[in-house]
């Protein structure tokens, strides 16, 4: 156990963006919830009142968190991910189907998921791996190890079906580039996502055309240095295959409602009643707030339930609508502040364990913030991940808040060893 | 570089999110009127309409509830048919019809089932809807009308159209409206103010409860009660007496400008416009083209006013001072203006000077006047001016400003008229060239309102108040101040005198001196006046307007009238008889001449209407 007087030295801000974010998200949560037919405030069939509950649980949550001394959390790095990934994989056999995804454990009227704690789980492990004495990055083995590490919750996450969660792996490639993985990773993952989205957008005959013509472009105008016209042709062909298989996969494989879902932020379709409603709605509300908002449970399309799922992942509408330009921004302002804020702190880590968990934990944030956010204001496809701390969900708020004050404790045991 | 790429995207996206929410919050404002209409439903409370009553206090119109059937498709259950459509007084196959073309307009929407419910159908129905899943029971306000006259006075309310809600944003589709008459000039002072209720509506559009605890909303403010100047029994008269005529009859109090009558023939009864039928009905009196019902012809109508406007050449004439009350013009059997022929005139005693002239409504003498009055002036276009200017004080020519919504100017004619016509400068034009203005005819025309009004002004020796049909509006008293106001003509007081007098004895010995009211001192002028159509493109001429304008009594006159009977022809004949009626009606509220009274009821002109129409060759002023 730590004592009282080593509390002092966690990261305030750290604590105090979080206790203001989850705060507003509580107050956003009431607002997008209210409605007439409450029993009083401590009705739990109230979303806001069990919302309220999740946040009281988070505090004794993170004095665990925090008492427990911070080489625990290394030790049984890999001891906690393997649980993790045991209970990814009891959800097969034990989990509660809702609305469509295998995600849930039930326990009354409670339900825990587990996706939502594998995240810190696997942060630690991968922290645990990469801060081997013996682990280069730059070896395709040990790549191929982190890789597996952060892949394996994964692919057992993606069936459920949870593609949103899924895609919250992808994140760890950041703490691993720092950690001296190649660049390449980083700028092929880009260049596909360039190329991916260019398909959908122009077809693979487009992409055919404009990938001739750039590479023609960068032969001639590197024709002096005589350059390897096979590697010309052959990067070439990658690219126009990649295209071919996009678009494959895209008319093919995915089902209509991925397709419309790209197709509606690429501004394919305009369908304001049909599979954009989400996003559409999502706008109106926000646009509604102007300037300053509505005022706190004055957003009328908020009262009207017109954007759905509102209270978890478009909690940020409601921000929108009722808080205006001047609340939303303070709201970025608040989870900009936070991940540079981890970042920082990740890099005066004095372990190294300390500073992958750092950049997990930041890159992890950052990927929830940016494709939350981005899906609400319309400029990303809908992907259904929560807005971390402010969406409601008991699963979700712990698993953050889990997630952050292990990375609290870690940075805090810095000082205690100084 | 391997330090700065996550903050540098964590920046970057902060960038993006914000530029992103200042667009949607700040510039594109197309978001925010949408969602107030996707979340906020307006409900409209509408209130009585204010009701109308006469001068003595009966009232004219008042409201009638009425209910709508109303069925919402989607919400229906299954019901017993049978039984439903007994209550109803339809047929299964009535009901099944009714409901599919809800069905086919909109499963969501309202659509009316039976129209129109009377308040017995209403009783029994009401006390087992609750059985009827989606259907539901309408109440709507209709005009009840308590008489079957004055429906050119009233007018009538209909449901606005699209160029009155674009230029009048209080208005919604499907609302009343006054379209006519008293309903339209005082629609906001009739009408009230709607209460409006904001409903917070979810996705669902179901509602969810007043938006913001109702602090928008406001209460209906009941339609403000009317008194109108009408008097309601001589307006009943009136009309029974044009019946099977067409003119119109106006009646003014002198001494405050109010209209007691205002009699088109022929009319309507305002029930016609109210109910089940209301559309049928319109279409039939719309599409009546010779007729005409809606057409108000006392304020519509511009028409040669005939003789009785040689009163006013007379004043004219007394006011230019170009002849004195003791000069006698000649009169053979017409006047000789030098043309290759003279304006004629009909039997009478001669010569004659002013009163002489009024009474047996002498053209010689008011030619000689009237060419006076222009020719005292150096230029022929000088005196039309001065003459003109004269009129214009009597409020001819133009609007009068009375508070109904139609209205025609009547013509007067300017030296600018006649230039044109004539061709001025190239060529030159003479007093004798406007010669029959001097007896009414020519480029004169007056509506009946207008002679009304100015025999009201002879009436009161020199001046009038702007004729009116509201006489007191309950509640907030706001009748306008230009009601009140007198208007004097360029007239001096001093010349009317005369000119009563000899009105007075158009009674006494003159053109009118069968028609007489025993124990009513009535001065008046008879008229009768050329008119023409056209016929296949053929100007031919109709029997002539019978025309007559009176005051009574003499002294202190509690009634000016006009009456004007379309090709009636001898003025005394129909319009002067019909005058005498009425003014009796009024000031002693029995007839003595009953055989007058039988003449004008019994008799008929559609004869006479049918002529133009028949195809045939025919005669007039018979």
């Amino acid at each position: 156990m730590a004592s009282p007087k080593n509390f002092v030295r966690f990261d305030w801000i750290l604590v105090s963006i979080y206790i203001a974010l989850v705060a507003m998200g509580w107050m956003n949560i009431y607002s997008a919830s209210l409605s007439d037919s409450a029993q009083g405030f401590f009705d739990f069939e109230q979303i806001y009142a069990r919302q309220f509950l999740f946040i009281c649980l988070s505090v004794i949550l993170i004095i665990f968190v925090l008492a427990i001394e911070s080489k625990f959390y290394e030790r049984f790095a890999s001891v906690i991910y393997i649980v993790s990934l045991v209970s990814l994989l009891g959800l097969f056999v034990f989990g509660k189907n809702i609305s469509g995804a295998t995600s849930w454990y039930s326990f009354g009227s409670f339900g825990l998921q587990p996706s939502e704690f594998a995240k810190a789980a696997t942060a630690l492990a991968l922290a645990k791996y990469v801060s081997d004495i013996q682990t280069d990055m730059k070896e395709i083995k040990n790549q191929i190890g982190a890789f597996l590490i952060l892949a394996l919750p994964a692919l057992f996450i993606i069936p459920q079906p949870d593609p949103g969660s899924a895609l919250v792996y992808a994140a760890f490639v950041f703490p691993l580039y720092r950690e001296g993985l190649h660049g390449v990773y980083l700028l092929l993952g880009l260049f596909a996502t360039v190329l991916f989205v260019s398909t959908l957008a122009f077809g693979a005959v487009g992409v055919t055309i404009g990938v001739l013509l750039i590479a023609g472009i960068l032969f001639f105008r590197n024709r002096k240095k005589r350059p390897n016209v096979i590697k010309y042709i052959l990067l070439a062909t990658v690219c126009i295959g990649f295209a071919f298989s996009v678009s494959y996969i895209f008319n093919n494989v995915f089902e209509q409602r991925h397709r419309d879902r790209f197709n509606i932020v690429l501004g394919k379709e305009v369908d304001a009643r049909g599979i954009g409603y989400n996003t559409n709605q999502s706008e109106i509300a926000i646009g509604n707030g102007g300037w300053f908002g509505k005022g706190w449970t004055e957003g009328t399309q908020t009262k009207g339930n017109f954007v759905p799922e509102q209270h978890t992942d478009y909690i940020f509408s409601t921000v929108g609508e009722e808080w205006g330009f001047v609340g939303s921004m303070v709201v970025i302002l608040l989870f900009v502040g936070l991940i540079t804020r981890i970042i920082i702190l990740s890099e005066r880590q004095k372990s190294q364990f300390g500073r992958v968990y750092g950049y997990s934990v930041a890159a992890i944030l950052f990927l929830h913030f940016f494709v939350n956010i981005g899906m609400v204001t319309g400029i990303f496809p809908t992907v259904g991940i929560p807005l971390p701390f402010f969406s409601y969900g008991g699963s979700a708020l712990w698993g953050f808040t889990i997630l952050l004050f292990i990375f609290v404790k870690l940075d805090g045991s810095n000082y205690h060893y100084s | 570089m391997r330090k700065i790429v996550l903050i540098a995207l964590v920046l970057f996206s902060g960038v993006v999110f914000s530029a992103r929410l200042f667009y949607l919050q700040v510039i594109d404002a197309s978001s925010q009127a949408l969602s107030e209409n996707n979340a906020i439903k307006v409900l409209y409370d509408y209130p009585q309409r204010g009701y109308m009553f006469d001068r003595n206090g009966k009232l004219l119109v008042s409201n009638q509830p009425s209910y709508d059937v109303m069925v919402i498709p989607r919400d229906v259950k299954p019901l017993d048919t049978l039984e439903f459509c007994a209550l109803l007084k339809i047929t299964k196959q009535d009901f099944l019809n009714i409901m599919e073309k809800a069905r086919t307009y909109s499963p969501r929407l309202p659509s009316v089932v039976i129209p129109q419910l009377n308040k017995a159908d209403y009783a029994s129905l009401s006390e087992k809807m609750y059985k009827y899943t989606g259907f539901y029971i309408q109440r709507r306000s209709l005009r009840e009308y308590q008489v079957n006259h004055s429906a050119n006075v009233m007018g009538y309310i209909a449901e606005v159209n699209n160029a009155i809600i674009e230029k009048n944003p209080y208005y919604q589709m499907g609302e009343l409206i006054g379209t006519a008459g008293v309903e339209k000039e005082y629609e906001e002072v009739l009408r009230g103010v709607k209460g409006v209720k904001y409903i917070q509506k979810d996705r669902f559009n179901r509602d969810i409860g007043p938006y913001k605890e109702g602090i928008f909303d406001t209460l209906p403010e009941r339609g403000s009660d009317v008194t109108l100047t009408i008097d309601a029994i001589l307006q009943q008269y009136g009309e029974e007496l044009m019946v099977n005529k067409r003119g119109g009859i106006v009646a003014i109090e002198p001494s405050t400008g109010e209209i007691l009558t205002l009699v088109t023939a022929p009319s309507y009864d305002p029930a016609l416009l109210v109910g089940r039928d209301r559309s049928k009905n319109f279409t039939k009196l719309y599409y009546d083209t010779i007729a005409k019902p809606l057409y108000d012809r006392v304020l519509q109508g511009e028409y040669p006013p005939g003789s009785p406007f040689k009163t006013l050449t007379g004043l004219i004439g007394l006011q230019e001072d170009v002849i004195d009350l003791k000069e006698t013009v000649a009169c053979h059997g017409g006047y000789n203006y030098g043309g290759r022929r003279k304006l004629g005139c009909h039997h009478h005693p001669s010569p004659l000077a002013m009163l002489g002239g009024i009474a047996n409504s002498c053209n010689a003498y008011f030619c000689t006047v009237y060419r006076r009055s222009i020719e005292k002036y150096a230029t022929p276009q000088e005196g039309i001016d001065h003459w003109n200017a004269h009129l214009s004080s009597f409020g001819l020519g133009d609007f009068l400003g009375y508070d109904l919504p139609s209205g025609k100017r009547g013509y007067i004619p300017n030296s600018k008229y006649y230039n044109r016509a004539y061709k001025f400068p190239e060529y030159k034009w003479y007093a004798t060239a406007t010669i029959s203005n001097a007896i009414g005819q020519g480029e004169v025309l007056l509506t009946p309102m207008q002679m009304a009004n100015f025999t009201a002004t002879i009436a009161n020796r020199g001046y009038y108040y702007t004729p009116h049909i509201i006489k007191n509006i309950i509640g907030p008293d706001t009748i306008p101040k230009k009601f009140k106001e007198k208007h004097y003509t360029t007239v001096d007081a001093k010349h009317f005198e005369p000119v009563v007098d000899g009105m007075h004895q158009v009674y006494q010995r003159g053109t009118a001196a069968s028609i007489q009211i025993p124990g009513i001192e009535i001065c008046g002028k008879t008229g009768t006046a050329e008119n023409f159509t056209k016929i296949d493109g053929k100007r031919v001429q109709l029997t002539d307007h019978s025309i007559f304008v009176a005051f009574a009594p003499k002294d202190n006159p509690k009634i000016a009238i006009a009456v004007f009977v379309e090709n009636g022809y001898w003025g005394s004949r129909w319009a002067g008889r019909i005058a005498g009626l009425m003014i009796e009606k009024y000031l002693k509220g029995e007839i003595t001449r009953k055989d007058m009274e039988k003449f004008v009821l019994e008799g008929s002109l559609e004869n006479e209407y049918a002529k133009p129409y028949s195809g045939l060759p025919f005669t007039i002023n018979k």
